[in-house]
């Protein structure tokens, strides 16, 4: 059923991709930046600092974007009995803990001049930093288990339970009173954000998804050739 | 104008800081990603090497086997 999947096919396109993604990304993380920090127009309240949204949203969207494609990869490789869905959970996992680790703390960095804070405990940023969690718990199980039935069972279980949160991260401002400003871009409804910003912002989101996919090409293709090792030790 | 764009009305240190561990970020783990993946690739190269001409030939049925040696100059 899922013979697309087989690594040796995949493998051919894995291996070569990287350097055109680089390429582009490249060409679109340059015109993003020219976009947010030049063209773009500075806010009536926040003044230039609403430019840390570039960053800070973008890596905050990924993060979640990953963590839900970890969760559903995890359970696909259980229920289809597909090992190659969890190597390529975990080839995504390192980009998606970077992508929340840059949401912390520019946020933390645009929290200052906004909120008069570096931090604090609102239900969005708390929920931002139990996913970060999740990632670290995810990661590490990869590290420290070495029977690889029981590493998928642990690291499907911390996915399960950390897609529970992913639904808080994302109606906390609606749900709790917070510091966190609630969700200017809707996909169902109008947004509010004006087309001057939305348009640095989509660029941004796009180089950040470019850059993900690299990385998780290159983190794919070194988890194929560990396996690769240990067949020729086998030979 | 250069030092309008650099001060941004006071906010420079926060817009710059946050662009900046970005970018950091960014190449850190470019970098260890790349270096994990040209580690495993070298391992493999020199593992293959040190096979004898019939277990090579075996290994080299396999596709990506051929793939991992013919891309050993890429990325």
């Amino acid at each position: 059923m899922f013979k697309i999947f087989e690594p040796s096919k995949i493998f051919l396109i894995t291996s070569k991709a990287p350097k055109y993604v680089m390429v582009l990304f490249a060409v679109v993380f340059t015109i993003g930046l020219l976009e947010a920090l030049i063209f773009s127009p500075e806010d009536y309240k926040q003044s230039h600092s609403v430019r840390i949204m570039y960053v800070h949203v973008p890596a905050a969207w990924i993060s979640l974007g990953i963590f839900s494609s970890i969760t559903f990869l995890s359970l696909s490789g259980y229920i289809f009995k597909n090992k190659n869905f969890f190597l390529i959970a975990k080839s995504l996992a390192p980009s998606g803990f970077v992508f929340n680790i840059v949401a912390l703390v520019t946020g933390s960095i645009w929290g200052k001049p906004t909120w008069g804070t570096w931090w604090a405990w609102d239900a969005r940023i708390t929920s931002m930093l139990i996913l970060a969690l999740f990632y670290l718990m995810y990661l590490v199980a990869w590290r420290i288990y070495e029977n690889k039935e029981h590493v998928l069972k642990i690291t499907t279980i911390i996915t399960i339970l950390g897609i529970i949160n992913v639904p808080i991260i994302k109606y906390s401002v609606n749900w709790w009173n917070t510091l966190h400003q609630p969700a200017s871009i809707n996909v169902l409804s109008k947004s509010s954000i004006h087309s001057s910003m939305l348009f640095p912002l989509l660029i941004m989101t796009a180089a950040f998804a470019l850059f993900s996919l690299l990385i998780f090409l290159m983190k794919y293709n070194t988890e194929l050739i560990k396996i690769k090792n240990k067949g020729l030790d086998r030979l | 104008m250069i030092s309008e764009f650099i001060k941004m009305n006071g906010y420079g240190l926060y817009v710059w800081s946050a662009f900046s561990f970005t970018l950091l970020s960014f190449t850190t783990l470019y970098l260890i990603t790349k270096i994990q993946y040209v580690r495993e690739k070298n391992k493999f190269v020199s593992k293959f090497g040190a096979l004898d001409s019939k277990r090579a030939k075996v290994a080299r049925l396999q596709t990506i086997n051929r793939e991992i040696l013919s891309s050993s100059q890429s990325i």
